[in-house]
């Protein structure tokens, strides 16, 4: 059974690294037909990506041994984070050894090797956009502590799975994980780079995030990065429809129900993806100076999900 | 009692409640006039479903006509009066943003949980499910009151005067399933003479100190730099751009 279990968290390693520059292509492809365009094929983040591994990587004169090993660093530990997130089946065994705040570590790992390379080179770009990275990512970090802590007191365990079966199995409308949800909504956007705080369709904006860090990187760095950042949505994305949105998971490895659970997981992710680009058509980016106060109003949601859990939901 | 045990109707209550908690921070938080208005009509419209849902679980009758009071009173009439008030006054696209914001709102959560822990031991009494809302309300009328106290633009602290109106018949409806109707019709008539006396105050205000920014009130004579400035204003926008 050990032994399924594992194939099944390869496995869905694996697809996730195949799936998520789908995801972005997709969002991509409803942006464009919402603003009258017809937009590139589905398909074309794997062109682009097949197109830069292939390529021939140039590094600055400058640059240290940290910025060639950084790509990698990012994209493994990125996908480690993913590997954690159930996808397609709850109970899998990297979900068992590792919980949401390991993930959250994680991820905090790869940003800060991201933002080091984004240094290292000495253009003005680069350390420009680390430490607007830095800034996002200290505000956005506390905000999704405090969602995770809100699921966890619903659930009593701060486990992945075990959120997910709970809420499979004693599903209530609860307060504290709409604010919840909420509050991770605003830090998904926040930390995937998306459009009210960054602007992902830009190489040269003076307001740029991601983009500036990752200015110098050409090839097949370029290529990870990338890549890692296209990971970083998908596990978002997976988190947030696994989470609150739970029906149609695997329960178990059976090949039916891993079917099932890999159609439900698409059919949420296309849904989260055309309404994250519909939500980037409607909303301008905001100045750099407003993102605080878009991320204080999601640590305000994750908060008062924690107090309405206490109030609300716990009682006498 | 966790959510589950409860049925859907009273689960729904809880949620709407917890929105209306919500909204109270948006009103508390929001910068522009417009949209703080727009944020108390949704809060009435939503205490005004608390009511219908919570008459709908029980056999409280007399709870649907509250909840048609409070939808037109809180939700329309009165968002409505203010609406034309801002108008009227050139304040429609007005911004007052807080001091300092975060504090502001890190003291409403302070406010949340104190009154948490203030009605701890009503709650602890075995009541109906409507019991943890008490807090809610409690919460929205500290709320309101703190939004008295720190902002200064008159129609944002009649806003928040209203708003503890939201809280109190929140707490009436979830305390003791309303009050009896003749209080609840008394109370309405009440806010709306309050809100049409609040109209003409913003006029004699705005005639006195040419502003509504009331934090001008405190000072009993002009220097002479602010006669000049004051002179010197005579367009209503340049007026509305003095006010924050």
């Amino acid at each position: 059974m050990t032994a399924v279990a594992w194939g099944a968290a390869l496995l869905q390693a694996l697809l996730y690294a195949a799936l998520a520059p789908l995801l972005v292509g997709w969002i991509r492809k409803v942006k464009a037909r919402l603003q009258n365009r017809r937009g590139a094929p589905v398909l074309q983040p794997y062109r682009d990506l097949r197109k830069l591994l292939v390529k021939e990587a140039r590094v600055a004169h400058t640059a240290s041994p940290l910025f060639r090993a950084a790509p990698y660093i990012v994209f493994v530990t990125t996908w480690l984070a993913a590997s954690t997130v159930p996808l397609v089946a709850v109970s899998l065994p990297t979900a068992a050894i590792a919980d949401i705040i390991v993930l959250v570590g994680l991820l905090a790992l790869a940003r800060f090797f991201l933002a080091l390379a984004g240094m290292d080179v000495g253009t003005a770009f680069g350390g420009m956009g680390a430490s607007r990275e830095m800034l996002v990512s200290a505000l956005a970090e506390p905000a999704m502590l405090m969602a995770v802590f809100t699921l966890a007191m619903s659930a009593h365990s701060t486990n992945l799975a075990s959120v997910i079966d709970y809420q499979l199995g004693a599903f209530a409308l609860r307060p504290s994980f709409l604010f919840a949800l909420g509050g991770l909504i605003l830090v998904a956007i926040a930390e995937t780079g998306r459009i009210p705080v960054d602007n992902p369709a830009t190489h040269l904006e003076l307001t740029m995030i991601h983009e500036a860090m990752l200015l110098e990187y050409s090839g097949r760095h370029l290529a990870l990065m990338e890549w890692a950042a296209q990971l970083k949505l998908l596990l978002y994305g997976a988190l947030i429809a696994n989470i609150f949105f739970p029906w149609g998971i695997g329960q178990s490895f059976t090949p039916a129900d891993l079917g099932i659970g890999l159609a439900a997981v698409f059919l949420k992710l296309l849904a989260l993806g055309a309404a994250l680009a519909i939500g980037e058509t409607v909303l301008a980016k905001m100045r750099l100076f407003r993102a605080p106060a878009f991320l204080n109003l999601a640590l305000l949601l994750a908060l008062l999900g924690l107090l309405s859990h206490v109030i609300l939901e716990v009682g006498a | 009692m966790s959510p589950t045990l409860l049925p859907l109707l009273q689960q729904i209550v809880l949620v709407l409640a917890a929105i209306v908690l919500f909204t109270s921070f948006v009103l508390l938080a929001q910068a522009r006039l417009v949209a703080a208005i727009h944020a108390f009509a949704w809060q009435g419209a939503l205490v005004a479903a608390v009511t219908t849902v919570v008459a709908a679980t029980g056999q409280t009758h007399h709870l649907y006509f509250s909840a048609l009071l409070t939808l037109v009173l809180k939700a329309l009439l009165i968002p409505w009066m203010l609406h034309r008030l801002t108008r009227r006054l050139a304040l429609d696209r007005h911004v007052e943003s807080l001091h300092r914001p975060a504090l502001v709102i890190m003291a409403a959560v302070a406010l949340v949980i104190f009154s948490y822990w203030l009605v701890l031991p009503i709650v602890q009494q075995e009541m109906t499910f409507t019991r943890n809302i008490v807090a809610i309300s409690l919460a929205v009328v500290l709320i309101g009151l703190l939004m008295m106290v720190f902002r200064q633009q008159a129609v944002a602290q009649v806003l928040g005067f209203m708003s503890m109106e939201n809280g109190l018949f929140l707490a009436a409806v979830s305390a003791t399933a309303g009050m009896p109707l003749v209080v609840e019709l008394g109370v309405a008539f009440d806010v709306l003479v309050a809100m049409v006396l609040f109209g003409v105050f913003f006029f004699q205000i705005r005639e006195s100190i040419d502003s509504l920014d009331v934090d001008r009130l405190n000072r009993l004579t002009e220097t002479a730099e602010e006669g000049i400035v004051a002179a010197g204003r005579t367009t209503p926008r340049a007026v509305a751009g003095e006010d924050g």
